[in-house]
């Protein structure tokens, strides 16, 4: 049976020496801490399925910097690695493909030309090519009849629109239908980000989750507003997504990726264990 | 030191490959080159992408490794890689593949399951072979594909079901052209040990 997906995101960002580190981690040991590899390795032998890199920086020297990171990771940890931010060329990505990831996700730089989406699935295969949907929830549904109108927790009508620049700019896209649009061009995946939950702790955006888990054919990966393992619980028991990304609960060691799979496997959530 | 070559035929990333061959003590030579090809203990033949286009990169070495495999010589395609050994794909249009191993590559029905069949899923192992010494059956591995090899008993050494069975792994009567649809380099221990049973094979 194909188990649901735990997978843990490492913000990568540049320090002042031009080192790589992890952005919002602390640890006793300062210098495992900062090293996005040591984290991987963790994640690897606490069974996660697959790992993303955010790089955050997305500078050209960081480009560099993430290379290499990448290279060191691929060389030892042997599961699937996703890389994302600031990726807009189909370059860019071949080379981060080159230094050993197996998916590129890509956010702005689809929204602002959706060509980008199938010129580059059409070159590296539709399972190289994971769609990053940022999205935030907007209560105005009188002035957007053209909008996909869902129910929030409370009843109340809202449509989720698309932001870009990690959450900087609206773009007045609706989202249900830029996801639609980010699988006919060829996406493989959707890896779905709600800003309204993003570093909240008070779970996924569940409404919009399901409605994406229940209108497209690709998988659906969850992210943002992980606080403890109930909230991955939801994502895939109501959510309904294929896949769970977390970052920060992790991060400060709050649970194991094991102790969450556990918790899964009681409440009948196929896992691997 | 066995030689190893990897097929470079343009497609693809290589370089998990040939980390996880090397991370299991292996130093596998990335070529396209005919007499390094036949003059490999082992052959692996890696590939993601559009089984069309792979048959189109393979053309030039098509009758070289058809010459491999009748040597005996243990050889392993990976994904697209297992997908291309066999007879025909549905894939784009119906296309002939390597025909090494006798199947059909199909598409996963219209159904309420996703497509592709991404992540991790556990293996029925059907039969006793040097590839799966060491794995307990159920053991779970990495996959991500629209497509699936159907075949038959014999030609199956595992198996895995989504929505439908599927050959997860190949084998031709021989014993010694062998596929996977799964990725071993992405599949953690259980994958290396694979790889590791394929280097001992060589």
């Amino acid at each position: 049976m194909l188990t649901k997906r735990i997978i843990p995101c490492l913000d990568v960002t540049l320090d002042r020496a031009g080192g790589c580190v992890v952005k919002g981690v602390e640890f006793v040991d300062l210098k495992e801490a900062g090293d996005p590899v040591e984290l991987a390795k963790r994640y690897n032998e606490e069974g996660a399925d697959e790992l993303v890199f955010l790089d955050i920086t997305a500078s050209a020297h960081g480009r560099e910097t993430m290379i290499d990171v990448i290279e060191r990771t691929a060389d030892e940890v042997f599961i699937p690695l996703t890389i994302g931010g600031g990726i807009n060329s189909i370059d860019a990505i071949r080379q981060i493909l080159r230094a050993g990831a197996d998916k590129v996700s890509v956010n702005t730089s689809a929204v602002k030309n959706p060509d980008f989406i199938k010129e580059s699935s059409d070159i590296f295969g539709a399972q190289c090519i994971v769609t990053a949907i940022d999205c935030r929830r907007n209560p105005d549904i009188k002035n957007n009849p053209d909008k996909t109108i869902l129910e929030l927790e409370d009843g109340t009508p809202a449509w989720y629109e698309v932001v870009i620049y990690g959450g900087r700019e609206a773009t007045g896209i609706d989202a249900v239908q830029w996801a639609r649009k980010a699988e006919e061009l060829g996406s493989g995946e959707i890896l779905l980000t709600s800003m309204d939950r993003d570093g909240t702790c008070a779970g996924y955006d569940l409404p919009i989750t399901k409605k994406l888990s229940e209108e497209l054919d690709i998988p659906i990966i969850a992210s943002g507003g992980v606080g403890n393992p109930q909230h991955i619980y939801e994502g895939f028991s109501i959510g309904k997504a294929d896949a769970a990304l977390a970052a920060s609960i992790f991060h400060f060691r709050e649970y194991t990726i094991k102790e969450v799979k556990e918790y899964l496997k009681e409440r009948e959530i196929p896992v691997r264990l | 030191m066995k030689r190893i070559v990897i097929l470079d035929y343009g497609l693809g990333n290589l370089r998990s490959v040939q980390k996880g061959l090397e991370y299991v003590g292996s130093s596998p030579a990335i070529s396209r080159d005919p007499e390094e090809i036949l003059a490999a203990d082992g052959l692996i033949l890696p590939g993601v992408g559009a089984f069309v286009d792979a048959m189109k990169h393979l053309a030039p070495v098509k009758g070289i490794i058809e010459e491999y495999a009748r040597s005996g010589k243990p050889m392993l395609g990976i994904c697209l890689g297992q997908q291309v050994l066999m007879t025909s794909s549905e894939e784009g249009k119906l296309t002939d593949g390597l025909d090494l191993i006798s199947g059909r590559v199909l598409r996963f029905p219209k159904s309420e399951l996703k497509v592709p069949h991404i992540g991790w899923n556990n293996l029925s192992i059907k039969q006793d072979h040097p590839l799966f010494e060491g794995i307990p059956d159920n053991s779970f591995v990495y996959f991500v594909h629209s497509y699936y090899v159907d075949t038959t008993a014999e030609n199956t050494l595992a198996a895995c079901n989504y929505g439908l069975d599927f050959s997860a792994s190949v084998v031709n009567s021989k014993g010694n052209v062998m596929g996977t649809q799964f990725h071993p380099e992405k599949s953690g221990t259980i994958g290396l040990k694979i790889l590791k049973n394929f280097v001992e094979m060589c």
